[in-house]
């Protein structure tokens, strides 16, 4: 599903990813960890279309085709998601809205039939219960007032309508709650299927007593210092980082 | 002699033809007040540039030329004003600075409830209207409210009885270029119409009225006949009673090179409510004082503002809320969209009177730029006199945000798509405070149509 091969990235003249090789297979959920500023975040943007990363060299292989010569938009509709680390306020954009534009650019691209709003709405409700917001958010303006888990749990929202075959992760765990984290655990195992890959960026394991990776890999300083099973993870979360970093220093 | 002098006494002869023709039959108050404007109106002269509240507005374009007074009216056909109309209200309508007496409302008005013509009020029911023409809107310092009133002949007059409440909207429409086939057959004279309106809104009561400034559109003969030049020069008096509700809209959309100039002025009781939502969308010289004096206790008003401004318009919005009495709210949020080489001006007064002890008041302005080349002024002033006071203030200006930008592209929705729903979204926070729902959704769909690769209307609800 993806292949990435030596990804470089440069964001204004510093290299922050320095060769990145990473295979997901459909069906796999793979788990990247790592310290703050290991380039996490700007590996998810990077897959996602943010055109402020420089790409300096390296491939990244999405179902066939060379996904970096994709705009963000036609990577959404081809299915690659991102969920925000910090999902942005939109004032005045109706969030029900705002995932109707966002359903129908994707069905416009597979030649379907738009859906209408009566529809829509029935869809979004349902979806909704799955991620245990209320209904009133969905008349809300796009993330306007919502707390930091609900931003999250509308995200999730987003994924399970727009229904990505590759859906990367980033740092949705951060900065919720336990009931919060169990409610996008159960959002994320219920969407896992043999078709879906999924990319879990996140400093922390917690969430991966919840989520079952089928491997995790640890970023440190911009490169795959680590990958293993699931069992890495744990590791990690008695030792912390410094021992891996330690290791890959010398090799700097 | 000057080029300033010529057009005064331009002016000057203008008003003393009109002597002839429909202000004879005037009240004794209203000729006094009429030639009182004049003689100010000459003394005063258009605002110049060297003025601290014109600075960024030259009127030079008006000042120089000599705008004719129509004549006489012409028949309207309905279907031209059909895409204006408003379900579910009670509508009138101004051609040319006049009333259309077959246009006025007829059925379901209420008890006591009066919307006629200004010049039919006056002549059947003075009692009623000279208590409070020119009480509210100064002619002694402001040059066109001068002017407006020297050649006060027409307009709308409201009055909604103490404890009333209408459900309905009155909706006044205001053609401007009708106007200019009004002139004796010679085509390439400029057109100014004074249209006067007067708000009485008992204690209370509650309304909602829109007034809403077009041109006729579509390239018929009306606007070519005169090069499109019209000058609309209206005033509009509101008196709010103790305890009364009244909503206030008023949308301009004129066409893109007509000059428009807008006076404002509101007085409220105590414990009125009061909401004035100023929308301009058109014209190419545009000009809004809306002011308002809290002179009862415990008296709010939220202004709201929304200036659209693209190609080369010029659109300068001056308020003014006066906090007269203690205990009073102000609430005042402007939002202004500048495209192309648009000008758009900000300058919101909010004066704290010595005895207005605990007033609460807020202020808001924020712009988006949509191209290098527009321009933004926003000025907030504060006065404060009292001690006790509560006071905010903070203006923005910024592009689309590339985040935000991001934000859509990476949900595959595309650019343009989210340039159109970003802007829209700005708007809203302005359209969403009008109270009446047809009346919301009617500037929400003006406002659609303004935008970018304009559809008819973004379903937001």
């Amino acid at each position: 599903m993806l292949e990435i091969k030596n990804l470089h990235v440069s964001v204004e003249g510093t290299e922050i990813l320095k060769g990145i090789d990473l295979r997901v297979k459909a069906g796999e959920l793979h788990a990247v960890m790592g310290p703050n500023g290991s380039g996490k975040s700007t590996f998810a943007q990077v897959l996602a279309g943010r055109d402020t990363y420089g790409i300096t060299t390296g491939e990244v292989i999405y179902n066939g085709q060379n996904l970096l010569e994709l705009t963000p938009e036609e990577r959404s509709r081809e299915g690659v998601f991102l969920s925000f680390q910090y999902p942005v306020v939109i004032p005045g954009v109706n969030n029900t809205y705002f995932l109707q534009a966002a359903v129908n650019a994707q069905r416009k691209h597979r030649g379907e039939e738009e859906i209408d709003a009566v529809d829509f709405l029935a869809l979004i409700k349902e979806k909704i219960k799955l991620v245990q917001l209320d209904e009133g958010f969905l008349n809300r303006p796009v993330n306007e007032g919502f707390s930091g888990g609900e931003k999250k749990r509308n995200e999730i929202l987003q994924m399970l309508t727009l229904e990505p075959k590759l859906a990367i992760l980033d740092e949705t765990d951060s900065g919720l709650d336990i009931d919060a984290l169990k409610t996008i655990a159960e959002g994320v195992n219920g969407f896992r299927s043999p078709e879906r890959a999924f990319l879990v960026i996140t400093h922390y394991q917690r969430i991966l007593n919840y989520i079952e990776p089928d491997k995790v890999h640890v970023l440190v300083n911009g490169r795959i210092a680590r990958s293993g099973g699931p069992e890495l993870a744990h590791e990690l979360e008695e030792k912390g980082y410094g021992w891996i970093q330690a290791e890959e220093t010398p090799n700097n | 002699m000057t080029e300033t002098t010529a057009i005064n006494d331009f002016y000057r002869t203008t008003f003393e033809q009109c002597g002839q023709e429909g202000f004879l039959d005037q009240p004794e108050a209203v000729r006094q007040m009429r030639h009182s404007a004049m003689d100010r109106f000459v003394q005063l002269g258009f605002p110049t540039t060297r003025m601290e509240a014109w600075r960024n507005t030259s009127v030079e374009p008006v000042a120089a030329l000599e705008f004719h007074l129509p004549v006489e009216a012409s028949p309207i056909d309905p279907r031209t004003i059909e895409p204006f109309s408003l379900r579910d209200s009670f509508q009138a309508m101004v051609a040319g600075g006049r009333l259309v007496p077959d246009q006025l409302p007829h059925d379901g008005l209420p008890q006591g409830v009066v919307i006629r013509g200004l010049a039919d009020a006056l002549k059947r029911i003075p009692e009623q209207v000279l208590p409070h023409l020119g009480r509210y809107a100064d002619f002694n310092e402001q040059a066109f409210v001068a002017l407006n009133t020297a050649f006060l002949s027409d307009g709308v007059f409201i009055q909604v009885p103490e404890g009333t409440l209408l459900k309905q909207p009155i909706h006044v429409i205001y053609l401007s270029t009708h106007a200019t086939a009004l002139v004796n057959h010679n085509s390439q004279l400029p057109i100014i119409t004074h249209p006067r309106t007067l708000v009485v809104a008992g204690d209370n009561s509650r309304l909602t009225v829109i007034e809403h400034y077009v041109s006729l559109s579509g390239g018929t003969r009306l606007t070519e006949a005169n090069g499109g030049l019209t000058f609309t020069n209206a005033v509009t008096e509101i008196t709010a009673g103790a305890g009364s509700i009244v909503d206030y809209v008023r949308v301009q959309q004129e066409s893109d090179d007509a000059a428009h100039i807008a006076t404002v002025q509101t007085h409220q009781e105590s414990d009125s409510q009061v909401g004035m939502h100023t929308i301009t969308i058109g014209g190419k010289l545009v000009r809004n004082d809306v002011n308002t004096i809290l002179a009862g206790e415990g008296a709010e008003v939220a202004m709201n503002g929304l200036y659209l401004v693209k190609g080369r318009q010029h659109v300068d919005n001056h308020t003014r809320i006066d906090h007269a009495a203690p205990n009073c709210t102000s609430t005042e949020n402007y939002r202004g969209i500048m495209d192309d080489r648009g000008h758009g001006i900000f300058n919101g007064r909010i004066v704290v009177h010595p005895k207005a002890q605990k007033t609460n008041a807020t202020q808001s302005n924020r712009n988006m730029m949509l191209s290098d080349t527009a321009m933004v002024n926003t000025d907030p002033q504060l006065e404060i006199y009292a001690d006790d006071v509560k006071c905010t203030h903070g203006s923005t200006v910024g592009q689309i945000d590339e985040e935000t930008m991001f934000y859509f592209l990476s949900r595959g929705i595309d650019r343009e798509t989210a340039r159109r729903l970003l802007i829209h979204g700005f708007t809203q926070e302005i359209i969403s405070r009008i109270e009446a729902d047809s009346v919301r959704m009617s500037v929400d769909k003006l406002v659609s149509q303004w935008l970018p690769d304009g559809q008819d209307s973004i379903n937001v609800s």
